[in-house]
């Protein structure tokens, strides 16, 4: 199905022809030149990617009224909503979306399990978690039609970056609570493409997966990606030579260094998307073939990008931390969730003809959580796990570093008598139990350090606990 | 019959070997012998001292994380197969040592190893009665000073 104007539509029944053509002539810093790796424009679902911007924003604000309705029976909300006579009636423009409270992951917590849940229990379809400062993760809840939007979701992203029907995508994320395997699964089964649900790890079984199968599209981390890279050279075949042409990763935040060794080591067009767990999981945002920005499926998420401090909004195109409503979810539906992630939005058009507005890269975060291997992991959750084992000092320091294309954490611990030995077995022993524990309140593996008294530098006030050396800025 | 060691932790990267056995220099306290095991990352030393009171207030004073150990100082002939007779007598008596290092300096025709057991008591009582040659505190300084 092919329009006159050269883009192409996959939503079958949605075809229409009066999109904005693409320029084709426009430059952009991270084009993609070479053919292989060229990817043409189409879009899955027309008539929201395309709408124009008066009918984002009116098909907005009347899903924020119905928002406002639909949370009402959250305690949460009603309570606040009480206190200050909020209602749909509040809400006259999508500016007034400040008038309404805001959300936060320790207003999540304090409702654990399910306080956040604003349909019956066995209206549930699936359920998710996320991962959170202590051990125990945060639940996300789902209906089948929160599914059925999440799967058009990632659907959109991996349309507009190249999947089509006719693919076969190798999918080598985490299958389980963690939402990118599940989400992107159905994304592409949505789309009508094959899966390999390959999952994360054992990188030799998925490149003899890729040259016996084919794939086209790879699904996963984008350090996985380079890892997978790196396994191929080890094995003596080259990576450029794998059938994979091109990718959608996600899970960790990356730069457009990273991109270019992916795209070259590979010989791939790379692709960047967003989500979090906490509002539904990837499918939030993602790059079309123009790759200036992540497009923000707005028909389904209000996405404010604000001053973390003031909490008032940045001017356009600065960086800020995205607050996002989700507008359409049934199961746990929130209002302006502080994601901690800091990028910029752009509201200009796009070349490829959405109109709807982009995101950047993530490029930092508003609290101390790192990301690590796409694994979430809070400085306090180390903290717990020293805990654990007796002696161990308050004084400890995280430094995350990427020597090759994995990140590495190590953990220095001061050493004191109580948990010092004159017997080398008993020292290593303390640091391989030390590393068991943050293994499992962390889910990573951490080099553990141990390092002499007062060496840690002390700080007055809040301690700085992390050395992050990745430089995953802009 | 036991000797005091000291040992302490150093991460294992240049300069960090000499700052401790400067502190106690300073403090006029003889090291008798020391013995270093380390990792990549980190390293345990282990010094013989002959005021072993006095070089562990100075150590911690400076701020060094610092263990007290009993260990047992054994002569044996400083010819092949000398210490393999001896720690066939230590195995044969079922005895577990946690570590062993060789004293730096030798007397006659003897060496001089310094032994960590689990069970120094009883170490000391197996070896005196296999007619093994159980090196005291004293001795040792007279072997120190020649
Ligand atoms: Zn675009």
């Amino acid at each position: 199905m092919r329009g006159t104007t050269g883009i192409e539509f996959l939503g079958s029944d949605r075809f229409r022809t009066d999109a904005t053509p693409i320029n084709g002539s426009r430059t952009m810093p991270a084009q993609i030149h070479e053919a292989r790796r060229q990817i043409e424009h189409r879009i899955w679902d027309p008539d929201a990617e395309t709408l124009p911007r008066d009918g984002i924003e009116a098909l907005q604000l009347e899903r924020l009224r119905e928002l406002v309705t639909r949370v009402a029976r959250v305690p949460f909300y009603r309570d606040h909503f009480a206190h200050r006579e909020i209602g749909p009636h509040s809400i006259r423009s999508l500016a007034d979306v400040r008038r309404l409270p805001l959300t936060t992951k320790d207003d999540l917590r304090r409702q654990h399990p399910f306080g956040f849940l604003a349909v019956p229990r066995k209206a549930l379809a699936r359920i998710h978690g996320s991962s959170g400062t202590t051990g125990r993760p945060t639940f996300v809840a789902y209906t089948a039609r929160d599914l059925e939007t999440w799967s058009n979701l990632c659907a959109r992203f991996l349309v507009a970056g190249g999947l089509r029907p006719e693919h076969t995508a190798q999918v080598a994320f985490g299958y389980g609570l963690f939402t990118g395997g599940f989400g992107l699964h159905y994304g592409i089964e949505r789309v009508g493409a094959a899966i390999i649900p390959a999952a994360a790890g054992n990188t030799r079984r998925q490149i003899e997966i890729m040259r016996d199968l084919d794939p086209e599209v790879l699904i996963c981390t984008p350090s996985y990606a380079l890892t997978i890279a790196d396994s191929a050279r080890e094995l003596g075949i080259d990576p450029r030579s794998l059938p994979i042409r091109f990718g959608h990763f996600g899970g960790e935040p990356w730069t457009e260094d990273m991109r270019r060794e992916i795209e070259d080591q590979l010989d791939i067009a790379a692709f960047n998307n967003y989500g979090l767990s906490e509002v539904i999981g990837p499918g939030v945002s993602g790059e079309c073939p123009e790759r200036t920005g992540m497009h923000i499926q707005e028909d389904h998420f209000l996405v404010e990008c604000l001053d973390p401090e003031s909490l008032e909004p940045v001017p356009e195109g600065e960086p800020g931390e995205l607050v996002i409503s989700t507008l359409t979810r049934e199961a746990m539906p929130l209002i302006r969730y502080r994601t901690r992630d800091i990028a910029r939005l752009y509201r200009e058009p796009c070349a490829c003809g959405r109109r709807t507005t982009r995101m950047s890269r993530i490029t930092g975060r508003t609290d101390d959580m790192l990301i690590i291997r796409g694994v979430n992991v809070f400085p306090s959750q180390i903290e717990e796990a020293l805990l654990r084992v007796e002696g161990t000092t308050p004084h400890y320091l995280i430094e995350v570093s990427r020597p090759g294309t994995l990140d590495e954490v190590h953990v220095k611990v001061e050493i004191r008598p109580e948990i010092f030995s004159d017997r080398m077995d008993r020292m290593q022993a303390l640091c391989e139990r030390i590393s068991r524990e943050i293994n499992t309140v962390a889910g990573i593996r951490a080099h553990v350090d141990l390092v002499e008294p007062r060496s840690i530098e002390r700080f007055v006030g809040k301690a700085k606990r992390v050395l992050d050396r990745r430089n995953l800025g802009e | 019959m036991k000797l005091q060691q000291l040992s302490l932790f150093l991460e294992n990267r240049p300069g960090r070997l000499g700052a401790p056995l400067e502190a106690i220099a300073k403090e006029g306290i003889n090291i008798l012998t020391l013995s270093l095991a380390d990792t990549a990352q980190f390293g345990i030393l282990r010094l013989i001292v002959r005021e072993w009171d006095k070089a562990k207030q100075v150590l911690e004073d400076a701020g060094w994380v610092v263990n007290l150990t009993e260990v047992v100082a054994v002569d044996v002939l400083d010819r092949p197969g000398g210490l393999a007779e001896a720690l066939a007598v230590l195995e044969g008596a079922g005895l577990n040592i946690e570590y062993m290092y060789a004293f730096s300096l030798r007397r006659g025709d003897k060496a001089i190893l310094i032994f960590r057991f689990e069970d120094p008591d009883r170490a000391i009582a197996v070896l005196l009665e296999k007619g093994l040659h159980v090196v005291d505190g004293d001795e040792l300084l007279s072997v120190v000073s020649g």
